[in-house]
C-alpha cells in the first residue's frame, strides 16, 4: 500500500488545489459543481487522513527498531547522518541493556526529568518517533529553514477531526447557503480554511505553524465577514482579525524566543521540545517564550482577556461558526500548547507547580465564558460563550498536566459543538433566519431530528454519562485532582463549577428553543436531509466517541487493556515529550460532576419550563440587576477595549501624538530641511558653480581654442597636406638616423 | 657593382617628383610627378635586387616587386585621371590649389 504517512503534504495540497479551482473557475462551473469540488476534495482528504491514522496506529503497534528507528530520530531532529550512526550505536546498546527499544534522548530525559515517576512511561510505551519529512525552504546565515510535515498521533487525530467536520460543513452549506450571492466565494474560503488548518496541523516547525496560523486567521476574517453588506458583520470580521493580531505578536515573539533559547539553529518542533526537556535548558527563557506563545493562544483560542472576538464572530454564516468553533481556528491555540508541550511543561514548571498562569487563565476562562452564556438571548452566542468556556477547559487540562484529557476534550468537543452549531443553524433556517431564543420555543415536535441531535449534543456537552463529554470532562477533572506532584485544587474547583454551569446554560438554551410554546411568527418545519444527515452523524459521534478513551478501571469494571485508553495510547506522544503522571479514573469525581450537571439541567428545567424560582429578580433587586447588567455588557471588556484603549488611542493619545508630530517630529524634519537647503546653497555656489561648472566650461574653452589653432592646418589644399606629410617623414627619418 | 649611382639617380628623381607634387598647380602634372616618385622607388628596388643577387646567381624579387609597383601605379593613375576629368567637368579647371572646399 502507498505509504501516505510519508507524503501527507498531499492532504493540504489537495484542499489548496480545490481552493484555487473554485476561486478561478467556480463562477463558470456553477454552484453545484463548486460544491461538488469542495465536497469531493474534503472526502478524499478524509479518506487519506483515515489511512494516515491507520498507518500511525500500525507504527505504534510495530515500532521501528534499529537502523530504521535511528533514521527516523535523525530526520526528526534534523541531525546529520554521522549523529545517526552514533544514535544507532546507542540504540543497540540500549536494546541489549534493557531489552526494549528506547532512544538515547528519551532515556536521558527519563533519567534527568522523570525522577520519581519517570519509570512509568518507559514501562507503558515504547518510544515511537513521529514521521518527519522535511525539505529545505531557504538558507540564511548558515541556518536551514525547513518546510515539512510531522505526523504523530496528535496530528493524525487532528487531520481526521478537521476533515470530518469540514466535510459535514461543506455538505450542510449546500443547503444553508443555497442561492447566496457569493456562493463560490464562500466555498473557496471553506477550502482554503480547511487547507490552512491541515497545513498548520502538519507543520514540522514553528515558523511553518506561524504561516498556517495566520492563514487560518485570514480565512476566518473572510468568512466571518461573508455578508459584508451589513456593517455589523464587517465590524465583527475586523474585530476577530485585529484581536487575533494582538495575540499573534506574542506568538511571533514566542517563536523567536524559543528559537534562540534552543540554540538558534532550528525551528523544528521536536528540536524545541528536546531542548526544553534537556537538563541544561534555560527555564527562565522558556518561561518567557511559553508566556509569549500563550499570548497567541489567548487570542486564537479565545482565552481571557482576548476572548471578546469569539462571540462577535457569530456574524458569519452558521456552518462557518461550526467550523471555526469545532475543528479549525480556535483549537489552533490548544493544538499549539499540545504540540510544544515540553516547552510549556518546562517553562511553566507544570510538573512541580500547583498553580501557574496557563492553568489559571484556562480555569478562569471556563467560568468567565460559562457565566456570560446565561445572559445571551442569541442561541449562537450561547454556544459561542460555551466554546470559550470549553476552550478554557482544554487549556486548563493542558495546564494541569492532563495532556491526553485536554486533547481528548478537544476531540470530543469538536463533534458535539459542531452538532450544536449546525443544529442552531437548522433551527434558524426554519425560523426565518433568527437566532433569538425569545422567538423560538416548542420546536421539539416540529423539528424532531434537529431536536434529537441537539439534545444528544447538549447532554454530551453537559457531560452526562455515557456521552462523549462525560469521559473527556471527567478525565480533566481527575487530572486536576491528581495533578503531577501537587494537586491543582483551584482548577478542580473551577472545573466543577463549570460542569454545573455548562449543564445549566445549555439546559436553558435547549429548553428555551425546543420546549414550551412557539413564540415566533414563522412556520417552522424540519430541515431537508442535507442538513439533518450531518446532524445525525455528528450526534452519533458525540454519543459514542467518548468510549475511545475508556478508563482502565471504571467503577471496578476492568476491560481488557486492548479496549481501554486507546486514545491515550495512540495519540499521546512518546518522543520528546515530558514524562506525565496519568490520573486514574476517580469514581467520586465522576459522581459529583454528574450530579452537578444533572442539578444544573434540572434547575434550568424548573426555572424556564416550570417557571419556578426567582423570576423577575433582576427587576426587584438592585444587586441582581447590577450583576445582570454587568454580565450583559460582557464585563465591560468590550467597552474597555473600544472605550478606553481604542478611545484613548483615538482621543488623548492621538492628540498628544499629533502635537508631538507637529512640534517635535516636524520640527526635526523642518530643521533638517532648512539646514539641508542652506547647505545645498553653499554647495551650489561653491562646488557646483565654481568647481564643477568651471571644470566643464574650461575644458570646453580649451578644446575650442585648440580647435581654433588646429583648423588653420586644415586648409583643404592637398599639396600642403602632402608637404606636411613629407616634412613629417623627413623628421622621422632624422630621428631614426641621428637619435636612435 | 656601383650601387651608389643608382641610389643617387633614384634620389634625384624622387626629389624632382616631390617638387612637382608639392609645387605644380596642374593636377595632371601632379600625377606625373607621382609617377616619377614611384619610378625612383622602382629603380631602388631593382638596384637593391641586383645588388643582393650579385654573389650567388639569380634573385628576382626586387624586379618582381618593381613590376607590382608599375601595375599598381597604372591603376592609381587610372583612378587619378578619372578624378581629374570629373573635377574639370565641374569646375572648368584642374588647378589643385583652388580645390579647398574641405578647408576647416
Amino acid at each position: 500500500m502507498l505509504n501516505i504517512i510519508d507524503k501527507v503534504w498531499i492532504i493540504p495540497a489537495l484542499m489548496a488545489a480545490s481552493f484555487a479551482v473554485i476561486l478561478f473557475f467556480g463562477k463558470r462551473l456553477g454552484t453545484k459543481a463548486t460544491a461538488g469540488i469542495g465536497i469531493g476534495a474534503v472526502s478524499v482528504c478524509l479518506v487519506l487522513s483515515v489511512v494516515v491514522a491507520g498507518q500511525w496506529i500500525n507504527r505504534v503497534n510495530h515500532p521501528p527498531t534499529g537502523a530504521a528507528l535511528a533514521a527516523d530520530v535523525v530526520r526528526a531532529n534534523g541531525l546529520t547522518p554521522q549523529d545517526g550512526a552514533t544514535i544507532a550505536g546507542e540504540i543497540e546498546g540500549a536494546t541489549t541493556e534493557s531489552g526494549k527499544t528506547v532512544t538515547s534522548e528519551s532515556a536521558d530525559h527519563g533519567g534527568e526529568h522523570g525522577g520519581e515517576h519517570g519509570g512509568e512511561k518507559g514501562g507503558e510505551h515504547e518510544s515511537v518517533p513521529p514521521v518527519v519529512r522535511t525539505a529545505t525552504w531557504f538558507t540564511i546565515g548558515g541556518i536551514d529553514f525547513e518546510i515539512g510535515t510531522l505526523v504523530d498521533g496528535l496530528a493524525a487525530m487532528m487531520l481526521i477531526t478537521v476533515c470530518i467536520i469540514s466535510l459535514l460543513v461543506h455538505i450542510y452549506s449546500t443547503e444553508y447557503l443555497h442561492g447566496d450571492v457569493r456562493f463560490t466565494h464562500y466555498y473557496a474560503f471553506l477550502s482554503l480554511f480547511t487547507a490552512s488548518m491541515l497545513f498548520y496541523v502538519l507543520s514540522s516547525n514553528t515558523l511553518q505553524m506561524l504561516v498556517g496560523w495566520e492563514l487560518v486567521g485570514v480565512c476566518s476574517f473572510g468568512l466571518i465577514g461573508h455578508w459584508w453588506e451589513e456593517k455589523k458583520n464587517t465590524d465583527a470580521a475586523l474585530k476577530a482579525f485585529l484581536t487575533n493580531r494582538v495575540g499573534d505578536m506574542g506568538l511571533i515573539v514566542g517563536v523567536i524566543i524559543t528559537f534562540f533559547a534552543a540554540g538558534g539553529n532550528s525551528f523544528n518542533v521536536l528540536h524545541l521540545n528536546e531542548y526544553a526537556l534537556s537538563g541544561g535548558a534555560n527555564t527562565t527563557l522558556l518561561l518567557i517564550g511559553a508566556l509569549c506563545l500563550f499570548g497567541g493562544v489567548t487570542s486564537k483560542s479565545g482565552q481571557f482577556p482576548l476572548h471578546t472576538w469569539l462571540p462577535d464572530a457569530m456574524a458569519g454564516p452558521t456552518p462557518v461558526s461550526a467550523l471555526i468553533h469545532a475543528a479549525t481556528m480556535v483549537v489552533a491555540g490548544v493544538y499549539l500548547i499540545a504540540r510544544l508541550y515540553a516547552v510549556f511543561f518546562s517553562g511553566l514548571a507544570i510538573g512541580s507547580s500547583s498553580l501557574h498562569y496557563v492553568a489559571f487563565i484556562g480555569g478562569f476562562t471556563t467560568i468567565i465564558g460559562g457565566v456570560l452564556a446565561f445572559v445571551q438571548w442569541d442561541l449562537k452566542k450561547v454556544l459561542a460563550y460555551s466554546t470559550i468556556s470549553q476552550l478554557g477547559y482544554m487549556v486548563m487540562a493542558l495546564g494541569v498536566g492532563a495532556w491526553t484529557a485536554g486533547v481528548f476534550h478537544l476531540f470530543t468537543h469538536a463533534f458535539f459543538k459542531a452538532c450544536l452549531f449546525l443544529g442552531a443553524g437548522s433551527v434558524s433556517h426554519a425560523c426565518h433566519h433568527t437566532f433569538d431564543m425569545r422567538e423560538m420555543g416548542g420546536l421539539r415536535k416540529k423539528m424532531p431530528v434537529t431536536h434529537g441531535t441537539f439534545l444528544v449534543a447538549t447532554l454530551a456537552l453537559a457531560g452526562i454519562f455515557p456521552l462523549a463529554g462525560f469521559w473527556s470532562k471527567d478525565e480533566i477533572l481527575a487530572g486536576a485532582n491528581a495533578g503531577q506532584e501537587n494537586a491543582y485544587t483551584l482548577m478542580l474547583i473551577f472545573g466543577l463549577i463549570t460542569a454545573f454551569m455548562t449543564a445549566a446554560y445549555m439546559g436553558r438554551a435547549y429548553l428555551l428553543t425546543f420546549w414550551g410554546k412557539y413564540r415566533g411568527h414563522a412556520h417552522p418545519h424540519e430541515s431537508p436531509k442535507v442538513i439533518t444527515v450531518p446532524l445525525v452523524i455528528l450526534a452519533v459521534c458525540a454519543f459514542a466517541l467518548g468510549l475511545l478513551n475508556f478508563p482502565k478501571s471504571f467503577f471496578g469494571l476492568k476491560l481488557s487493556s486492548s479496549l481501554t485508553t486507546r486514545f491515550e495510547h495512540y495519540v499521546e506522544p512518546t518522543f520528546a515529550f515530558p514524562p506525565l503522571q496519568h490520573a486514574e479514573f476517580t469514581p467520586w469525581l465522576a459522581v459529583v460532576s454528574t450530579i452537578l450537571a444533572a442539578a444544573g439541567f434540572l434547575i434550568a428545567y424548573q426555572y424556564y419550563v416550570r417557571n419556578r424560582g426567582p423570576h423577575g429578580l433582576t427587576q426587584r433587586s438592585k444587586v441582581a440587576h447590577a450583576g445582570y447588567t454587568f454580565l450583559e455588557n460582557k464585563y465591560y471588556l468590550d467597552d474597555l477595549y473600544t472605550g478606553v484603549i481604542v478611545g484613548s488611542t483615538k482621543g488623548p493619545i492621538a492628540r498628544a501624538s499629533a502635537w508631538f508630530n507637529q512640534n517635535v517630529l516636524d520640527g526635526v524634519v523642518n530643521g533638517l530641511g532648512v539646514g539641508a537647503r542652506k547647505f545645498a546653497g553653499v554647495v551650489y555656489a561653491f562646488a557646483d558653480q565654481t568647481v564643477i561648472d568651471g571644470t566643464v566650461n574650461e575644458s570646453g574653452r580649451a578644446s575650442e581654442g585648440a580647435g581654433q589653432l588646429l583648423r588653420r592646418i586644415q586648409t583643404g589644399k592637398v599639396q600642403q597636406y602632402a608637404f606636411i606629410l613629407f616634412a613629417g617623414v623627413v623628421l622621422l627619418a632624422g630621428v631614426l638616423v641621428f637619435v636612435v | 657593382m656601383f650601387l651608389n649611382q643608382f641610389l643617387l639617380l633614384a634620389a634625384v628623381l624622387f626629389c624632382i617628383g616631390l617638387y612637382g607634387v608639392l609645387v605644380r598647380r596642374n593636377a595632371v602634372l601632379v600625377l606625373m610627378s607621382i609617377e616619377l616618385i614611384l619610378n625612383s622607388v622602382n629603380i631602388n628596388l631593382v638596384a637593391f635586387g641586383a645588388w643582393w643577387s650579385s654573389g650567388d646567381g639569380a634573385n628576382y624579387s626586387g624586379q618582381v616587386f618593381a613590376l607590382f609597383v608599375i601595375a599598381v601605379a597604372a591603376a592609381e593613375v587610372g583612378v587619378g585621371l578619372a578624378l581629374v576629368l570629373l573635377i574639370f567637368r565641374n569646375r572648368k579647371s584642374i588647378a589643385v590649389d583652388e580645390l579647398d572646399a574641405l578647408k576647416g
